[in-house]
């Protein structure tokens, strides 16, 4: 979209490359330097490395690849010497950024960005911006590499050990995940999820697809109003539609107890589902209200006029164009009750202990590294989820030919 | 004109567009029903709780009555006629084990009555003792049940029966219904009116609950104390020599015969001093009424005297505070979500598709992520042997002594709960700004606007709507959250829904979680409503 020369002019090696490229260098050596007590002197020693690592750049710009990586290998063997292997890994890190950075300079990629015609002040915000960007991304994806890394820590810390800093064997250990799948007391809530989400999900979308068609009609008296009231158990804070609940279970429970002579442990997981299957209701609502949107009347209008009744029509030639947005509201759904403590806190007993709750307890009184096994676990089956949904938004677009990703 | 069967076309169409209608009410129905069903009346069945207050006039229904004629600001303790009252009330409940939630109940608004109404109910039986052995030993016919029965079944009491047996399901929600096998006579009503009651009460108590024969069983200890309340009103000593009825001769022996004296206020004061201060029973009239502002007083520190609403002591204000706090930094985070998202949403939407939907994997994988998973690694982060204090220690930028604290306090909830609803703030902002022409922006900077007017003057207008809505939903959810400021979030650093939590599975105080969750809900749905006006709940989008 922006205009860009065809070939970007070079970088003058001594105005430009080595001074900026000693400055990031003067930073990491400052960072190193605080290691042992001199960050004044760290930064002098990374400046001048800085502008010797801008000369070789600018001597060998056709030897990219092999200058950076003998950059890489250079700042880990010295820093292993220095220290260990943890250190060695952050020199490896180090001297990839400046190799990486002293190329970026030189070659004048810095600008590819930018229209010809930005300033260098422009250019400056533009990479600055970009940089910024870089640290929001970080800041929500990387919190969760420390909880996969710690999973497989040998001890029963929530913290690392000297061991697992150093890549040594015996300070990782899957004995975590052993506990995991291996113990009735994280199986069973496991088993318990798997049993209330999906039921709770089968009931939230038959109910919610039937309504999110009944009110995507044209003509519907209300329907701003009923649209509030089955968006409502997303809005109301979770804590005030578990304290509903649970007053309102409680009684409800021991009526179907007492009454029929229901089990209490059939009785509780009723309780929990149905308040799961309401959580999950406005989810479905509004991804199927939105597939719905786009969906063409005139199909169902030529399905009647060549004799379908209504029913066949809807399974026949409604139910596949919608189905994607059906399907993730679903994943919602299931979601959110896989994933729902409060509710069940309030609603259920400790038969119905789920996976959450479990981990809920666990994080609260601070038992053991087996809640990061879980979360890896968690972490895992999300990215699975978020490529389904990713696949069927794509699906969806195609099937109503919208913009073609 | 006419449709094809012959009908106006204007009636037809009408019919073809109100069937159309039934059918989507139809479809639509069940669910409505069902979220009413299951969620709203739920909800609002919960709000009840916090305005009523049955419980003091449901558990002392003779003692709230009686007190109605003390004036608090006298200074004087309540007559004996209201301890008469308490006794017979307290017997009863600590019969039904209801006194100790009086106490409970009570307790939130004057600490120590809980202990009080436990110790108090405990030692009623003996109070009752007294009058009983005195009663024995002047005839010991009393000892028999059957005797009792005798004397005091009949006809005509039905009035006194249903009355009585009101009581008990006031008091203690069982629906109390059943043959009871026992009318008091009327005969017996007008004589004995305290004996007849306490009796009646004692034999439904008997037969409903613990599903005996009236006839088989001896009266509890009130029924005799009664009986001597009722001989020492002088005109019941003239109508006993005048009665005929079954057991006279036993009665006429006990009014001649000298009773130990009822005096409830001396027996009360015995089981604990502070019955005879003022301020309890200031606190037991102030709240007897059935329903309450009580709890909502309390939800703003502010309590009910006699001389009307006044301001909590300074040590006990907590909830104006509370709110506050939970305001304050539901506020922070959503700034600080717009800070962080807004530069995020503007790279995606400005980013050639391809690209930008790999970026939105970044976004959308925290997002479908557990929120405990999210918790737990926060607090993997934040513990002072967490993974920023050890970094920072071992690049020597803290020292190992003065380690950050940045967990068990607000700074962690507000770091925790900020990248947790940083995409609720970046997935609205994307989709509006995907909506804004890029061509405006270049047209402006054409026109010779700087970089920094174009987009003050020219785009950030055009995604205000965009903050709008991503300000009100990341708002929305934080002041109601719960799990991450009890994970991390210590004692300061916890919200309004905390304390509601607390009271529910705590401290028992429904009514007061009530009242503070009606609040909160209030403030929700009137931030829901904005959106709804800003920006249409059909049009919120996921993923």
């Amino acid at each position: 979209m922006s205009i860009t020369t065809p070939n970007t002019p070079r970088s003058d090696l001594m105005t430009f490359t080595l001074p900026l490229t000693a400055l990031l260098a003067a930073m990491f050596g400052f960072v190193g330097g605080n290691m042992i007590g001199h960050p004044w002197y760290g930064a002098l020693i990374g400046a001048v490395i800085g502008a010797a690592v801008a000369f070789i750049v600018e001597n060998n710009l056709s030897r990219r690849t092999a200058v950076r990586w003998g950059l890489i290998g250079a700042f880990a063997v010295a820093g292993f010497v220095f220290g260990n292997l943890g250190t060695a890994i952050s020199g490896a890190i180090v001297g990839a950024v400046l190799g990486w950075a002293g190329y970026w300079l030189a070659t004048g990629k810095y600008r590819a960005g930018v229209p010809v015609y930005y300033t260098a002040g422009q250019t400056l915000w533009h990479n600055a911006f970009l940089l910024i960007c870089g640290f929001i991304f970080f800041f929500l994806i990387a919190p969760l590499f420390p909880v996969m890394w710690l999973s497989f820590n040998a001890q029963d810390f929530f913290t690392f050990t000297p061991e697992m800093l150093n890549f040594q064997a015996e300070g990782y250990s899957l004995k975590h995940y052993r506990d995991f799948l291996g113990t009735d007391e994280w199986m069973v809530p496991l088993k318990n999820s798997l049993i209330i989400a999906p039921i709770a999900t089968v009931i939230s979308v038959s109910l919610g697809t039937l309504a999110a068609v009944g009110l995507s009609q044209s003509h519907v008296p209300g329907r701003r109003a009923m649209m509030a009231i089955l968006i409502s158990p997303m809005i109301v804070p979770l804590i005030i539609s578990a304290t509903g609940m649970f007053f309102f279970y409680a009684p409800l429970g021991n009526w179907l107890e007492a009454t029929l002579g229901l089990s209490q442990t059939f009785v509780g997981f009723v309780k929990v589902i149905l308040a799961h299957a309401v959580l999950g209701i406005p989810f479905v609502i509004i991804t199927v209200t939105a597939t719905l949107v786009g969906f063409d009347n005139s199909l169902t209008r030529a399905a009647a006029s060549m004799g379908s009744a209504p029913l066949p029509t809807f399974f026949k030639v409604q139910m596949p164009l919608i189905m994607p947005g059906v399907i993730s509201g679903a994943l919602f759904a299931f979601i959110t009750s896989f994933d729902e403590v409060v509710v069940v806190l309030f609603v259920g007993s400790a038969q119905q202990q789920t996976l959450p709750w479990q981990m809920f307890t666990g994080l609260r009184e601070q038992i053991s590294p087996t809640i990061l096994a879980a979360a890896t676990v968690l972490v895992v089956m999300s990215i699975l989820l978020l490529t389904t949904v990713e696949l069927l938004r794509r699906r969806s677009e195609r099937l109503r030919g919208l913009s073609p990703a | 004109m006419l449709a094809a069967d012959g009908t106006p076309l204007k009636a037809s169409l009408g019919r073809a567009l109100r069937r159309q209608k039934i059918r989507a009410l139809a479809l639509i129905a069940p669910l409505l029903l069902f979220v009413l069903l299951t969620f709203v009346v739920p909800i609002v069945s919960m709000l009840f709780r916090s305005v009523e207050n049955q419980i003091v006039s449901g558990t002392l229904p003779g003692t709230v009555v009686a007190l109605e004629s003390w004036d608090a600001e006298s200074g004087n303790i309540p007559s004996e006629d209201v301890f008469q009252n308490l006794f017979f009330d307290m017997f009863n409940a600590a019969e039904a084990k209801e006194h100790t939630k009086l106490g409970t109940r009570l307790n939130y608004e004057n600490t120590g009555l809980a202990s009080m109404f436990r110790t108090s109910g405990r030692s009623l039986d003996d109070v009752g003792e007294v009058f009983q052995d005195a009663i024995e030993d002047v005839d010991d016919q009393f000892e028999d049940g059957a005797f009792w029965f005798a004397m005091m079944n009949g006809a005509g009491g039905e009035d006194l029966l249903r009355e009585r047996r009101e009581r008990w399901v006031d008091l203690t929600g069982d629906d109390m219904r059943g043959d009871v096998g026992f009318v008091p006579s009327a005969e017996i009503v007008e004589l004995l009116p305290t004996t007849a009651a306490a009796y009646t009460d004692w034999a439904i108590w008997t037969v409903i609950e613990d599903e005996e024969v009236v006839a088989e069983e001896d009266p509890w200890e009130a029924v005799y104390a009664a009986l001597v309340v009722d001989l020492e009103n002088p005109a019941t000593g003239t109508a006993i020599a005048a009665y005929e009825g079954e057991g006279a001769q036993a009665l006429q022996a006990i009014a001649a015969a000298e009773m130990p004296k009822a005096d409830f206020t001396a027996a009360f004061a015995d089981l604990d001093e502070d019955w005879v201060k003022t301020d309890v029973w200031t606190t037991i009239e102030v709240y007897s009424s059935a329903y309450t502002t009580g709890y909502f007083l309390n939800s703003v520190d502010r309590e009910l005297t006699p001389d009307g609403v006044d301001l909590r002591p300074d040590n006990e204000r907590l909830y104006i505070k509370l709110f506050g706090r939970t305001m304050w930094m539901s506020m922070i985070i959503t700034l600080s979500c717009i800070i962080l998202g807004y530069p995020v949403a503007w790279l995606l939407a400005n980013l050639p598709m391809k690209s930008a939907n790999v970026l939105m994997i970044l976004v959308l994988l925290p997002f479908w992520t557990s929120l405990l998973v999210r918790t737990s690694a926060w607090k993997v982060l934040l513990q002072q042997q967490g993974v920023i204090n050890e970094l920072l220690v071992w690049l020597g930028f803290v020292d190992d002594a003065n380690r950050l604290i940045l967990m068990n306090n607000s700074t962690g909830t507000i770091i925790a709960m900020t990248h947790i609803l940083l995409p609720f703030m970046i997935l609205p902002l994307y989709s509006v700004m995907k909506t804004i022409n890029p061509t405006y922006l270049r047209a402006a900077k054409s026109l010779g606007a700087t970089n920094v007017t174009a987009f003050r003057r020219v785009y950030f207008p055009q995604s205000v709507p965009g903050i709008g809505a991503g300000s009100i939903l990341v708002f929305i959810l934080a002041i109601g959250y719960y799990i991450t400021p009890e994970i991390v979030g210590g004692t300061d650093g916890v919200f309004i829904s905390n304390r509601i939590a607390y009271h529910i599975s705590r401290s028992l105080n429904w009514g007061l979680a009530a009242a503070l969750g009606t609040i909160l809900l209030v403030l929700v749905l009137a931030l829901y409503w904005v959106y709804d006006q800003i920006v249409g709940i059909d049009n919120v989008k996921l993923g």
